[in-house]
């Protein structure tokens, strides 16, 4: 009989035949095999990140089946554990560049023997292709690239075969980074062409099931809800990875999942609760806890909410708010803590502690100060999805805020509503908010949580200085003698005025058990390209 | 045909309820509160693109508008796109709803092939030692949450014992599913021979399937045991014993197919709830069901998925009330169609 179990070795489902009983061979020695099953709690609605309505956890496929112009490096942090290197930004499809003077103009020189799966080459009209693609087609990868200073189809050129060049309309040191984000990624244009219609031209129906790329893996078999299989492509340009198949399988409940790392069924388990991973670390199983770059919790005091106009009563807050406690209790002592810090910043880098730290007679003072002495009631708002850590925080500052006269209760929105109420109307007087930033400058996390009206900035808050300092520094090289000092005076203007409370930064978690090779990226999915079976 | 007509009329009385629901389903989800556009822009979404997915998804049409198009896509048999799963809604259910099908169906089989004898057993020996058991049997399973029963047997039998397979869903990841004819795994691998499949998708099965049926076996042997002792009682039964009729005869042959009506009504009712309740089972077993599939359009106000959910399950009842009154009527010839 032939077997239909050929998901794990051959080419993929249905082209390959092989008939040796798996079931038996390969559960306890997946690794061995060149498989690793890796689980995780979310689930991939669509293979192309360009589509509307695409989930985060899907970015992955983008990354993993894809390349890009650029990349960034890889390096090894202080605990051992690898970790993509922000600083590094090396060549990916392309072999070089060269900016003009003015620095508005990119010229980016491409290998010419990069194919893609199908097995033709990749060419600037490839890049073209799909460039036009992520600032057409609007969402999130359109806004995406505008962050960079990509907006427009005819910024980009495809002067020949190997040669693309992009014309901004201003100088950006955001333009280099965030080529290498998982959004502009290059696809090839001639299979999409192919499957495009009228009605839809950029393909999006094909892509959507279908992994048209060059990069390290292809998607063999997908399963919405249950499983994705990803399958190494041997022709890829860059250093093979160690895996030859990856399963990746969606485990909903975090209690099964554990079950499943600590027995060694599942080699790698992606993005788990800080609960478990201290509890597997403890156990013995190797947790990653990477902190992530350029995120903060923060607790939001939003100024359409009367008292919290009054500066006196923003610092009351920030004295009476147990950090310690709910740096234990919420995020079970994983990732840095954000309190504490020297009186005025030293260094430009983000995110860094707030001077402030639980002192409750300070908290009375300041709320004595101000025109609130007596105390108000607001409400406290949270995310319920986000509930693991937004809840237990919550209980603590409430109980914290009630010493010192202020009256609060806890709100829980759901989900759908969060965004709406939190981002959108930001309408919400006192809550959790943790917007991180993919590019790694300060600069970037103040323009989206700090300027007037923009996403991430749910408090409502708008300094006109700051407002100034960060138009000013956004696009500006970060060797520009005027650079440091605008993003100190950013950080002291955000710690004076405390629209975001700081509370600790968040860590990513990943628990592995005969995996070798996880490396923690800014986009904070699953990168399989460095992935490996244990070598022990 | 005399026996099809009043089915048919059945099915025809079902059509105004569909209608409802459909109406009902559409009004309601554009009820919820929450944005889709704003869910599904994405996290770095400004106010532009925000409004550039609200057309995308036709949200920015006026309510009637939307409807008259929700009702011509259905009429085609076009039950819209789910955006969380990216796939066409009537893909979605056609692959979830086998899943859940075939989890309930067994939990239920085992759970009545316990509870009916036990109830049975229990009725005929009130306040014996095997009333108790069945009392404190049941008491126990349906006081304990699904997710912590799952959990639990996860953990001893599969943690501890290692017997169950990984908890992974349908099929462990060295299976590939058996080719779809029911979309139950049992059933269509059993059609092509494949018995590997079949003994692993049972090995899968096994666990959630005992975590459903502790849980819906205490009214089904309650009501099993209730209506035995009230049959038990009654006068047929009495006269039937006075003409010297055998034990086994009196019990199987006449109290229990009374009992029966009772039971089956409990039947009806709990394989509904457990169908579309069985979410946390779902969660804990990474089963591809119904369940979850539900609360998470529902939480991203997915609103086809809502919608097609809403009236696959509509769709469901009216067919699992038709059998029912079918068995009734099998049960108890007093019962017809006529008389309703």
């Amino acid at each position: 009989m032939i077997s239909r179990r050929s998901i794990l070795k051959g080419a993929g489902a249905g082209l390959a035949v092989t008939s040796l009983p798996f079931a038996s061979v390969l559960n306890a020695k997946a690794a061995s095999g060149d498989v690793l099953v890796a689980v995780h709690g979310a689930t991939i609605n669509s293979l192309d990140l360009h589509r509307t309505g695409t989930n985060r956890p899907s970015y992955q496929v983008a990354v993993n089946c894809y390349d890009r112009l650029v990349s960034f490096g890889i390096k090894t942090l202080e605990d051992g554990s690898l970790s993509y290197d922000y600083a590094t930004i090396q060549p990916d499809i392309a072999k070089s560049w060269q900016v003009s003077d003015d620095g508005t103009v990119l010229t980016f020189t491409l290998r010419d023997d990069v194919t893609f799966q199908d097995g033709t080459p990749v060419t600037a009209e490839d890049v073209k292709w799909s460039f036009d693609r992520a600032v057409t087609v609007g969402g999130f990868p359109t806004v995406q690239m505008k962050a960079g200073g990509l907006e427009r189809p005819d910024q980009f050129e495809a002067v020949d075969a190997t040669t693309f060049v992009i014309t901004l309309d201003k100088p950006s040191k955001l333009a280099l980074p965030d080529l290498a984000v998982p959004v502009p990624f290059i696809l090839n244009s001639k299979v999409a062409k192919a499957n495009a219609t009228e009605a839809d031209p950029w393909a999006m129906e094909y892509v959507h099931k279908n992994t048209i790329g060059s990069g390290a893996f292809k998607v063999i078999r997908w399963d919405q809800g249950q499983q994705l299989v990803y399958e190494r492509n041997d022709n890829w340009h860059g250093e093979l990875p160690g895996v030859k198949r990856l399963i990746l399988r969606d485990v909903p409940s975090p209690a099964t999942r554990r079950a499943l790392i600590e027995r060694g069924d599942v080699q790698l388990s992606f993005d788990i609760p800080n609960k478990d991973a201290k509890e597997l670390a403890d156990a013995g199983v190797t947790v990653y806890s990477t902190p992530i770059e350029n995120a903060i919790q923060v607790v939001g005091l939003n100024t359409n909410f009367e008292p919290f106009t009054d500066p006196d009563v923003r610092k009351a807050i920030a004295y009476a708010i147990p950090y310690e406690e709910i740096f234990q209790t919420a995020a079970y002592g994983r990732g840095n803590k954000m309190w504490g810090g020297p009186e005025t910043a030293t260094d430009p880098v983000w995110p860094q502690p707030s001077p402030y730290f639980t002192d409750l007679d300070k908290a009375r003072e300041h709320l004595a100060k101000s025109a609130y002495a007596d105390g108000f009631d607001v409400p406290f708002s949270i995310d319920l999805d986000q509930s693991d850590w937004m809840e237990p925080t919550a209980i603590l500052i409430i109980e914290a805020l009630a010493k010192i006269g202020i009256t609060s209760t806890l709100e829980k929105i759901p989900g759908a509503n969060w965004r709406t109420a939190s981002l959108v109307e930001k309408r919400l007087p006192l809550h959790l908010e943790n917007f991180g930033g993919w590019l790694n400058y300060p600069d970037y996390y103040f323009f989206w949580a700090y300027q007037d009206g923009h996403l991430f900035n749910s408090s409502n808050y708008r300094n006109d200085e700051m407002e100034a300092l960060v138009d000013n520094a956004l696009h500006m090289e970060t060797d520009n003698p005027e650079w440091a000092p605008a993003i100190m005076r950013m950080i002291e203007i955000a710690y004076e005025d405390l629209p975001r409370i700081p509370l600790w930064q968040p860590a990513l978690n990943v628990a592995s058990n005969g995996a070798d090779g996880y490396a923690y990226w800014f986009h904070r999915q699953l990168d399989a390209r460095t992935l490996g079976p244990a070598s022990s | 045909m005399e026996r099809l007509k009043p089915i048919l009329t059945r099915i025809a009385q079902a059509i105004p309820v569909v209608v409802g629901v459909v109406v009902i389903s559409f009004v309601l989800t554009r009820a919820l509160p929450g944005d889709p556009a704003v869910f599904f822009a994405g996290a770095a979404a400004d106010a532009a693109s925000i409004e550039q997915v609200r057309s995308e998804l036709g949200l920015d049409q006026p309510l009637p508008v939307q409807f008259l198009y929700y009702v011509q896509d259905l009429a085609s048999g076009d039950l819209g796109n789910s955006v969380s799963t990216g796939q066409p809604v009537a893909t979605d259910l056609a692959r979830r709803l086998p899943a859940s099908l075939e989890l309930t169906l067994a939990a239920l089989l085992l759970s009545c092939s316990i509870a009916v004898p036990l109830g049975v057993l229990a009725a005929t020996r009130p306040g014996s030692w095997v009333d108790h058991v069945c009392r404190v049997l049941v008491t126990t399973g349906v006081s304990m949450p699904t997710f912590f029963t799952g959990i639990l047997l996860i953990y001893v039998f599969y943690y501890l014992l290692g017997w169950a397979p990984s908890p992974l869903g349908r099929l462990d990841f060295m299976y590939i599913e058996p080719d779809r004819v029911t979309g139950f795994f049992l059933i269509d691998a059993a059609l092509v021979g494949d018995w590997e499949t079949w003994l692993a998708a049972l090995k899968q099965l096994a666990l959630p399937a005992i975590t459903l049926a502790l849980f819906t076996m205490a009214p089904i042997a309650r009501m099993t045991r209730a209506a035995m002792l009230a049959a038990l009682s009654s006068d047929f039964i009495r006269t039937a014993r006075a003409a010297g009729l055998t034990r086994r005869k009196i019990l199987y042959g006449y109290a229990l197919r009374n009992a029966l009506l009772p039971v089956v009504t409990t039947l009806g009712m709990v394989f509904s709830f457990t169908l579309g309740a069985n979410v946390l089972v779902e969660k804990v077993f990474a089963w591809p069901g119904i369940g979850s599939y539900a609360v998470e359009a529902l939480v991203a106000s997915d609103y086809a998925a809502v919608q097609g959910f809403v009236l696959a399950m509509a769709l469901l009842f009216v067919a699992l009330n038709l059998v029912i009154d079918i068995a009734y009527a099998a049960i108890d010839p007093r019962i017809g169609f006529e008389s309703q």
